[in-house]
C-alpha cells in the first residue's frame, strides 16, 4: 500500500530538502517506487538537489490547477528508473496551492507509487501544513540546538491536530531525524545530547545524520548523497533511516568522533 | 478641529411582526368563568405571568363598562390583556386594550417545563485531563477547574485552567493556574523547567525562579501575596 511521508521541520535550514533526497534515493535504491514532491512553491530545491533543474517543464501547482496531467509534470531521474520527481512552481506562491486539489495529486500518486515523499517548506503556513496534510507518516528533521527542537516539537503538535489522519481519530506515524549532528561538539557539550532531543520531543527516532562535507559536495553536484557516495558516513546512516522506514530493524549507530591517524598519534583533538 | 455634523432627519421604520398569544375566550356568565380562571392559577400559580393573552369577546356580547370590569379582574389577577378581538371598536375605551383582527390560530408549543430538567441532568466537568503531550504552540484553556497532564508542557506551550494544574512530565512551557481568581490553586510537576507560572495573576518567570529546583518535581502555590516554589520530596 502506497505510502505518504512528509519531510517536515518548522524551521528553516536544517535539511529537509537534502534528507527528502537521499531517503527517497534509498527508497528507490531497494527497489520502491518512489516520487518526491517539492511543496516549497515559489523556493523550490528540491529539483537542485536532485539535479534536474533543467528538465522542469510543469509542476506541482500546474497539477493542482488542473493546467497539466501528473504524467506531463512527473520527472524520472536518470540515475534510478523508479525514482521520480514532481517539482514546485519557482513563480508562484503557497497560497497557490489548494487544500482539494493537494488531495486530489496525492491521491492519484498513491495509486502509482509505493512511496510519496512530501518535501515540505520551512513555516506553519499554508505549504508546511498542506505538506503534511495528507501524511501517514512523518519525518521530523531536528538539529541538536535548541530553537530547531522548539520548533519541532511544534510542528508534532501539528501533525497531531491539523492532518487528515488526525481529524480522522488516526495517528501519523512519526519518526525523529537528526542532522548535522557534529560528534566533536556533541563530545565538548556543545550541542543538546540525542537523549535530551527525544525526551523533549517524546518521539522515535529515525536516524542520526552527521554533519559532513559530502552532504554539501553531494547538493552542489545535484545528487543525493546516497546516490552520491553510499559509503560516506552520512549516505549509510540515511540507508539505514530508509529500512527502518520500511520496518527493518537496524541497530542505531550514534556517529562517534573520527580520528586521523596523526591525531591520534599525537592524541590531539580534531576540532 | 471644527467638525459641525449636520442634523439628519431619523427616518421612522415601520416594520411587521407576528407573535403567538394565548387567546382567552369568555363565556356567560362571566363571574364563573373568571372562577374558572383562579382554579388554573390554583395549580399553577404565575402560569400567565408574562404570556401575552388576547381576550375573544365573540361569544359574549358585553357592554363597554362590562369589558372595563372584565380587564380589570384579569388585572387583578396578574393578567394582562395584549388586545381583543371579537367585538366592535366603538365599545373599546382610549385606555383599554386595542382591536386586534386577522388572528390565526397555531398550536402552542409548552416547551419550557420540558426543557428545565435537562441542564441539571448533566454537571459539567470539573476537571480536564490530557493524556499526550502539550506541544509547543499549543494552549491549553479550561477554566471550569483542574488540568491534569501525563506528559510534558513543551517551551512555548501554554496551560490555563481556572483550579489547579498538574503536570506528570517536565513543565517547560507556561502554566497559570487559578485565572478566575482562585488563590487556592496550585500548580505540581514533576519537573520544572518552567518559562512562567502564575496563580490568580501573581507571576515568576523562568529567571525568577530558583536554579536549585531546576529539574526538580515541585509545586507553586500562593501565601498572601508571594507565590511559593518548593519541592514536592
Amino acid at each position: 500500500m502506497a505510502k505518504v511521508l512528509v519531510v517536515t521541520s518548522g524551521k528553516g535550514g536544517v535539511g529537509k530538502t537534502t534528507s527528502t533526497a537521499a531517503l527517497g534515493a534509498a527508497l528507490a535504491q531497494s527497489g520502491q517506487n518512489v516520487v518526491v514532491v517539492d511543496f516549497d512553491v515559489g523556493l523550490r530545491n528540491l529539483d537542485l538537489v536532485m539535479g534536474a533543474e533543467r528538465r522542469v517543464v510543469f509542476d506541482l501547482i500546474n497539477v493542482v490547477q488542473g493546467v497539466a496531467k501528473l504524467p506531463q509534470a512527473l520527472i524520472r531521474d536518470k540515475r534510478l528508473e523508479n525514482l521520480w520527481l514532481l517539482p514546485a512552481s519557482q513563480t508562484r506562491d503557497k497560497d497557490a496551492l489548494t487544500d482539494e486539489g493537494v488531495g486530489r495529486v496525492i491521491a492519484e500518486l498513491k495509486s502509482r507509487f509505493d512511496w510519496i515523499l512530501c518535501d515540505s517548506p520551512a513555516g506553519i503556513e499554508r505549504g508546511a501544513t498542506l505538506a503534511m496534510r495528507y501524511a501517514d507518516e512523518a519525518v521530523i528533521v531536528t538539529n541538536p540546538e535548541v530553537s530547531s527542537v522548539r520548533d519541532s516539537d511544534r510542528i508534532i503538535g501539528m501533525l497531531d491536530s491539523k492532518t487528515v489522519r488526525a481529524e480522522r481519530g488516526e495517528r501519523v506515524e512519526k519518526h525523529v531525524l537528526i542532522t548535522r549532528y557534529d560528534p566533536a561538539r556533541a563530545a565538548r557539550g556543545e550541542m543538546l545530547n540525542i537523549d535530551d532531543i527525544l525526551e523533549i520531543l517524546a518521539t522515535p527516532l529515525l536516524g542520526i545524520i552527521p554533519e559532513s562535507q559530502d552532504v554539501l559536495k553531494a547538493s552542489n553536484v545535484g545528487t543525493p548523497v546516497t546516490l552520491n557516495n553510499a559509503e560516506s558516513a552520512p549516505a549509510r546512516a540515511y540507508i539505514d533511516a530508509s529500512r527502518r522506514l520500511m520496518g527493518e530493524e537496524v541497530a542505531m549507530v550514534v556517529p562517534a568522533e573520527r580520528k586521523g591517524f596523526m591525531d591520534r598519534l599525537l592524541g590531539r583533538r580534531a576540532a | 478641529m471644527d467638525v459641525r455634523a449636520d442634523p439628519t432627519r431619523q427616518l421612522v421604520r415601520l416594520r411587521g411582526r407576528s407573535y403567538v398569544a394565548f387567546v382567552f375566550s369568555p363565556v356567560v356568565p362571566i363571574v364563573e368563568w373568571l372562577a374558572e380562571i383562579d382554579a388554573t392559577l390554583a395549580r399553577s400559580p404565575g402560569y400567565f405571568v408574562g404570556k401575552p393573552i388576547v381576550l375573544d369577546l365573540a361569544a359574549v356580547d358585553l357592554s363597554s363598562s362590562a369589558i372595563a370590569h372584565l380587564v380589570g379582574s384579569l388585572n387583578e389577577r396578574s393578567i394582562r390583556v395584549l388586545g381583543i378581538e371579537g367585538v366592535e371598536e366603538e365599545r373599546l375605551a382610549a385606555n383599554m386594550p386595542p382591536l386586534l383582527t386577522g388572528g390565526r390560530a397555531c398550536v402552542i408549543t409548552r416547551n419550557e417545563p420540558a426543557q428545565k430538567p435537562e441542564p441539571e441532568a448533566k454537571p459539567k466537568p470539573t476537571s480536564l485531563l490530557l493524556e499526550s503531550p502539550v506541544r509547543s504552540g499549543q494552549s491549553i484553556v479550561f477554566m471550569e477547574g483542574d488540568v491534569t497532564v501525563l506528559g510534558s508542557v513543551g517551551s512555548g506551550a501554554e496551560i490555563v485552567a481556572g483550579g489547579s494544574i498538574h503536570i506528570y512530565g517536565t513543565l517547560r512551557g507556561r502554566a497559570m493556574a487559578g485565572v478566575n481568581g482562585n488563590s487556592n490553586a496550585r500548580i505540581y510537576c514533576q519537573k520544572i523547567e518552567a518559562e512562567l507560572l502564575a496563580i490568580d495573576g501573581y507571576y515568576q518567570t523562568a529567571e525568577e525562579i530558583d536554579v536549585s529546583l531546576r529539574n526538580r518535581p515541585a509545586q507553586a502555590w500562593l501565601q498572601g501575596d508571594t507565590m511559593k516554589i518548593t519541592p514536592l520530596n
